[in-house]
């Protein structure tokens, strides 16, 4: 049975307005589908906020709560917002609909009327405002809640748009899963047995855990990591991995800070641990194996770019010509791109050919009609997370290193 | 039986497979089916079925997305998993969607493509009630 304080009663109630009583509404449904026992007071919410997830009808339902008077809708906690699906700079650019835009424009407006920071980014982790261990948190982005929960020690279960919106609104969310210490334990062991060296190759490692977990429920342990990874390198791997798995947590021993050692985050003794190397990266690969060579375009996206890979970017672009039948984009934070165009990045990405995208990810910039009208079906990415999502939208993708990616881009093709 | 659920009571034709779910990476939301060439049940129509799959898998999208499917009249009658995750929940919850998940079996293995279903969120109950 799930317990309410006064507080709580009182918002249900209705006596702090409409959009809190809605909100405390959906808090009940999903507690009681996962037996919560109360709720959890959060200090953040992220918000999923792309046109194409939302549509007609839920940026309608944003309007609703948005024409709600202003003590009644504002949020009560700060609260950020995930990529949106178009970059208004730079939208003509890649041909987007106009009808897409607008409506982009019509959420954004409501969001703004709610007291939601329009940060548009799915690195806030990196770039906003990193959490701190044991920190209760509402975040919407799969990439974002895995790094959180595992890197930082806070704790978020998967708040899509609705509950982080409810989270917000209210300042809390049920506390269950990844809340509790009884779900943050591992239940699987897997060994690294070769270093990924490449940004691509920790996503092929996450990727084949992902794919290797049952549900949410499970929590993947890994060891065999010397030396602590960049923040970019886990990024990339608790992306892939949170996407291919649906997984929120992991923990790598020795890196994250609730796994001193295998003993810290098993009940009784480890499973045995699977291996996991080169070749197990190069399968991977090679299931994203392309049919013939024509390129036609290249995203470094999914996560959005932090500062060092926009470096890495302008470096391998530096005085390169990107071939007239390939488009290459890459995109990142609004803060992010405003420090890249300071630092002369942009000018080396986009002197080259190249568009730099702020506030968005390129798979929820409606890609299926962005194929459509640019004619791209075969898309080279260095991110995991990306080829596995983009197929769905008709695409053909191909998952290779940036310098990889950036050397196709230059020559037009897929090079082998 | 499955654990308790959320939505209303519903019933209709089975769509199976022991395939995972994501709205975003598996759907063409315009067309109404299965898109991702890699999925069990690429190609099928999901519109008005009662999908049975096995894990929800992928990203945050589906919790907005199960709200405008239903909005537009392109949604399937009810979702019944081996396991959900928070965002189906989530989902549901904001579109009026029958979800069941957490069965005493493997509910892909239960039920046929074909079969005549009806689903009882609130008692966790999924009855055949015609095989296909």
């Amino acid at each position: 049975m799930l317990k309410l304080n006064e507080h709580e009663k009182a918002m249900l109630a209705g006596a702090e307005g409409e959009p809190r009583r809605l909100a405390m509404e959906h808090i009940l449904q999903v507690a009681g589908f996962f037996d919560a026992a109360d709720l959890v007071e959060v200090s953040q919410a992220h918000i999923m906020a792309d046109s194409e997830a939302l549509g007609e009808a839920g940026v309608a339902f944003l309007e609703r709560l948005a024409a709600t008077p202003e003590d009644a809708r504002r949020v009560r906690i700060p609260t950020v917002t995930d990529p949106r699906g178009a970059d208004f700079k730079a939208y003509k650019r890649l041909h987007q609909d106009e009808a897409v835009v607008a409506l982009e424009r019509r959420m954004v407006t409501a969001f703004e009327a709610l007291g939601v920071m329009l940060t548009n980014t799915c690195i806030n982790y990196q770039t906003i405002m990193p959490s701190v261990l044991g920190e209760h948190l509402a975040f919407g982005d799969t990439g974002s809640v895995i790094y959180a929960n595992s890197v930082q020690g806070a704790r978020s279960n998967f708040e899509g748009g609705p509950s982080a919106l409810a989270a917000a609104l209210t300042g809390r969310t049920p506390r269950y899963g990844f809340h509790l210490d009884s779900h943050r334990r591992g239940t699987k062991l897997f060994r690294l047995a070769d270093r990924p060296e490449t940004l691509d190759d920790w996503g092929a490692a996450g990727a084949i855990i992902g794919k290797a977990m049952a549900s949410y429920w499970e929590v993947p342990v890994i060891q065999g990591v010397e030396g602590a990874p960049t923040s970019d390198e886990l990024k990339h791997f608790g992306a892939a991995l949170a996407s291919f798995g649906s997984t929120p947590l992991f923990h790598m021993i020795g890196v994250t800070p609730e796994a001193p050692g295998v003993a810290a985050v098993f009940d009784g003794p480890p499973p045995p641990a699977e291996a996991i190397g080169r070749a197990d990266f190069a399968a991977l690969h090679e299931a994203y194996r392309p049919s013939g060579d024509k390129l036609d375009v290249v995203v470094f996206a999914a996560p959005q770019l932090s500062l060092m890979e926009l470096q890495s970017l302008a470096e391998l672009l530096d005085g390169r010509r990107i071939h007239p039948d390939t488009v290459l984009l890459a995109a990142t934070s609004p803060e992010l791109k405003s420090a890249s165009d300071r630092m002369g990045l942009t000018g080396k990405i986009e002197g080259a050919g190249g568009v730099l995208l702020e506030g968005v990810c390129f798979y929820q910039m409606h890609a299926r009609e962005l194929a459509r009208a640019n004619g791209w079906q075969r898309l080279m990415s260095n991110s995991a997370k990306l080829v596995n999502i983009i197929g769905g939208y008709g695409y053909e993708p191909v998952l290779a290193s940036m310098a990889h990616c950036v050397d196709s881009a230059v020559a037009g093709r897929v090079l082998p | 039986m499955g654990h308790r659920g959320i939505g209303p009571k519903v019933g209709g034709l089975a769509l199976v497979a022991a395939d995972n779910f994501s709205a975003r990476y598996d759907l063409d939301l315009h067309a109404g089916c299965f898109s991702r060439p890699s999925h069990a049940l690429f190609g099928e129509c999901y519109v008005g079925r009662v999908l049975v799959l096995n894990a929800a898998k992928g990203g945050v999208a589906t919790a907005w997305m199960l709200h405008d499917m239903v909005a537009r009249g392109l949604a399937p009658a009810a979702l019944l998993l081996n396991f959900a995750n928070p965002i189906m929940a989530q989902g549901a919850a904001l579109a009026g969607l029958a979800l069941v998940d957490r069965f005493d079996c493997d509910v892909t293995a239960a039920i046929q493509t074909g079969h005549q279903v009806t689903v009882d969120p609130e008692r966790g109950q999924v009855t055949v009630i015609r095989p296909a």
